[in-house]
């Protein structure tokens, strides 16, 4: 982990109590494994064929699946691109498709099986921070690397994990920086009960204290939660000038549909949504979310050769309704981004890969993206979305030039306490 | 104070809610005492089954009204097949029938990922559904006006099935004693099947009238079923009008909490005081004199 978080001394003798006990433990807990770890960092891929093999780990089942089978199309597309095109180093690519079943262990599990039996090189997918958390220290444990392409809440940094998405300052500042310059002075903020929305709000509550935006009040319900009639009439007695939402999945129609019901427009009161994008709009019903705002770095409607031809390839491969969004795009550039790092390395193996990757860049469908080999996150621009009736999202601000990625916050002064909540 | 008697209202809208989800397992699990874990996806189907009619009709306000007695035969037709092919031949083997039918819902799950795609769908809301009517200092949706009166009418329907209809002595009669009314000539087979037929057919209904506030995915069900049946434990096995008091009741401590923390520390809330209360009350708010102890 190049980057340390400055944490107050007491907080990190106590961290690092618990990690040693948790070491202790774990150690205890698998004795047998822990034997066979000193074998494990020896990577058996094998490049001497026609073919390297990659991994592709998403959910294709359970409560993530809405979501993650959309990424799994878009790592197929540029892998089929890269094939086209000759492969990477002279190789063709192939793909070993894993089920991460939803479950942060089946994930753990697939991980681990798709670096040590099937050998692959890189392996491409995850989703919720659970996930990640779960794949992470399979991948330190194997020294093997993961392409990770979802915004999430920072605060994180592998040397094994490369991070496509967007980290908190490439998003949700970019976002509060737009409701402040649109004249926000409160904010309601609403969220799923878990690691990201806790994570976003406490940044949320730092920033509106350094800025002087009134937090009205800050609710929170179980994942998958369709209740919403108290929380929708809370927000509206206490009128903010905007409500921040980091619900996440079904939660939003109910949430969205409620708050149309009650009579709360964009107009009056947007919603700011970080988990909202061109596919979730259809289930939401775009009559009930029409003229809100979305937080993203890439949306299907962006203006550019290289956002056409992805968008034309994708519906071409996968058919003329379908949707592109800003996951999808940070996957399908994470494989693109891989290959070249590959190629700039000379070398599959990820040492080479990992010495390689500081500034090697791509001209992505969201702009052109570096690594930062410091932090193994990219530069992003940061766009504000309005959702507009025929259910697509369209750029009314972007930042003036890509954001470097800061997923410890380093560069902002009333970020500093924030580390309690990690 | 506005605002407390404003919470209640919202919490007989909760209750409402949870009132039409948990009806049909209070048939099926309380009356039958099988424990349907796929009675959420019966729900998942009545949602869907409110998807297709909406896209062959078109109309939002013709194709609710078609889909409500149309999620009712969906749900009750998987409700017979998964009687007659599995629980029929589990009963007495309560946890046996606890892993196969989770087993069904998850089958089911995967089965509307398949045929629907992963991501959620829109059922619109009719026009005369939408907005909101101000009652007491807040804004009660339309939706949930309509969801209110559907539960009460499915719960008189229910209720009066029971009571006054040979049918309805019939499964009362099985559920009083078993032994007993098949002595004196009742199939308790069919009456078996007849009323899983009609839980499920609710759970069916339920799920049309749920697409009007919530979303239409494979894994819908499963946010509703636990509720369903902290409700029907709550309330006591065997008495629909225990799952009534019940379903306000918590609704009512779920908004009331709502208010003063936020909703999932409500949840909490309400899950301490069911444990507590289930502590002093195990067999739930009403009980059913029997003189069958199974």
């Amino acid at each position: 982990m190049p980057h340390r978080f400055p944490l107050p001394a007491r907080l990190a003798r106590a961290l690092a109590a618990s990690a040693a006990l948790t070491g202790l433990l774990a150690t205890a807990a698998c004795g047998a494994r822990a034997g066979e770890e000193t074998v494990a960092a020896e990577s058996c891929l094998d490049t001497s064929g026609d073919t390297v093999k990659v991994g592709a780990l998403n959910s294709l089942s359970g409560t993530m699946a809405i979501s993650e089978t959309t990424v799994r199309d878009a790592i197929r597309l540029a892998v089929d691109e890269l094939n086209a095109a000759g492969g990477v180093q002279g190789k063709q690519i192939e793909i070993v498709a894993e089920d991460g079943a939803s479950e942060p262990t089946v994930f753990a599990e697939k991980a681990e099986k798709l670096i040590r039996e099937d050998c692959v090189a890189a392996v491409f997918g995850g989703w919720t921070s659970a996930s990640r958390k779960a794949m992470l220290p399979v991948f330190e444990d194997n020294d093997s690397l993961l392409y990770y392409p979802v915004q999430y809440e920072g605060l994180e940094a592998s040397e094994n994990i490369f991070y496509t998405g967007a980290t908190t300052n490439q998003q949700i500042i970019p976002a509060l920086d737009y409701l402040a310059e649109t004249g926000a002075e409160s904010l309601y903020l609403v969220g799923s009960d878990y690691v990201f929305p806790r994570t976003a709000n406490a940044i949320i509550n730092a920033y509106a204290e350094a800025h002087g935006i009134e937090v009205l009040g800050e609710d929170y319900v179980t994942l998958g939660s369709t209740e919403f009639s108290t929380i929708v009439n809370q927000v509206k007695s206490a009128g903010a000038d905007a409500v921040f939402n980091t619900l996440n999945g079904d939660s939003n129609v109910a949430f969205f549909r409620e708050y149309a019901n009650v009579g709360l427009t964009a107009a009056d009161m947007p919603v700011m949504s970080v988990s909202i994008a061109e596919e979730e709009v259809g289930g939401i019903g775009v009559e009930n979310i029409e003229g809100q705002l979305a937080a993203w770095n890439y949306y299907q409607t962006l203006d550019s050769p290289a956002n056409s031809a992805f968008v034309e390839a994708f519906k071409a491969a996968y058919g003329a309704d379908r949707v592109t969004s800003d996951p999808m795009e940070a996957a399908y550039t994470s494989v693109h981004l891989w290959a070249a790092t590959v190629e700039k390395a000379g070398s599959f193996a990820v040492a080479d890969v990992q010495a390689a990757a500081d500034g090697v860049s791509f001209d992505g469908p969201e702009g052109t993206v570096v690594i930062d080999g410091d932090n193994h996150h990219v530069t992003k621009t940061a766009r504000i979305g309005e959702i507009s009736a025929d259910g697509l999202l369209y750029t009314v601000w972007e930042s003036p030039a890509p954001i470097e990625p800061d997923p410890f916050l380093e560069g902002y002064d009333w970020a500093a306490d924030l580390s309690v909540t990690e | 104070m506005d605002l407390l008697v404003g919470q209640l209202f919202t919490g007989l809208s909760t209750g409402s809610i949870l009132l039409l989800a948990a009806l049909g397992l209070s048939l099926t699990f309380g009356q039958m005492g099988v424990v349907n874990m796929a009675h959420g996806e019966f729900i998942m189907a009545g949602c869907y089954t409110a998807y297709v009619v909406q896209q062959v009709v078109g109309d939002a306000g013709a194709s609710l009204l078609i889909a409500l007695p149309a999620g009712f035969l969906v749900g009750g037709a998987m409700g017979l097949v998964l009687e007659a092919l599995l629980i029929r031949r589990l009963y007495h083997r309560p946890l046996d029938t606890l892993l196969v039918t989770f087993g069904v819902g998850l089958i089911l799950q995967q089965a509307a990922r398949d045929v629907f795609g992963a991501p959620a769908v829109n059922v619109s809301v009719p026009e005369a559904l939408r907005g909101g009517v101000d009652l007491l200092g807040v804004t009660v949706p339309r939706t949930r006006l309509f969801i209110m009166a559907l539960a009460v009418l499915s719960v008189a329907a229910v209720a009066l099935v029971l009571r006054f209809t040979p049918a309805g002595r019939r499964i009362r009669a099985v559920v009083g004693n078993r032994d007993l009314a098949e002595t004196a000539g009742i199939s308790s087979r069919a009456v078996d099947a007849g009323t899983f037929f009609i839980g499920s057919g609710l759970a069916g209904v339920a799920g049309v009238a749920l697409t009007l506030i919530g979303s239409t995915s494979p894994t819908t069900g499963q946010s509703y079923l636990v509720d369903a049946f902290l409700v029907v434990v709550a309330g006591g096995l065997g008495r629909i009008k225990g799952a009534v008091v019940a379903a306000v009741a918590l609704g009512a401590l779920q908004a009331v909490f709502e208010t003063y923390s936020t909703a999932s520390l409500a949840k909490v809330g309400v899950f301490v005081v069911i444990v507590v209360f289930l502590q002093l009350r195990p067999q739930g708010l009403f009980t059913l004199r029997t003189r069958s102890l199974a």
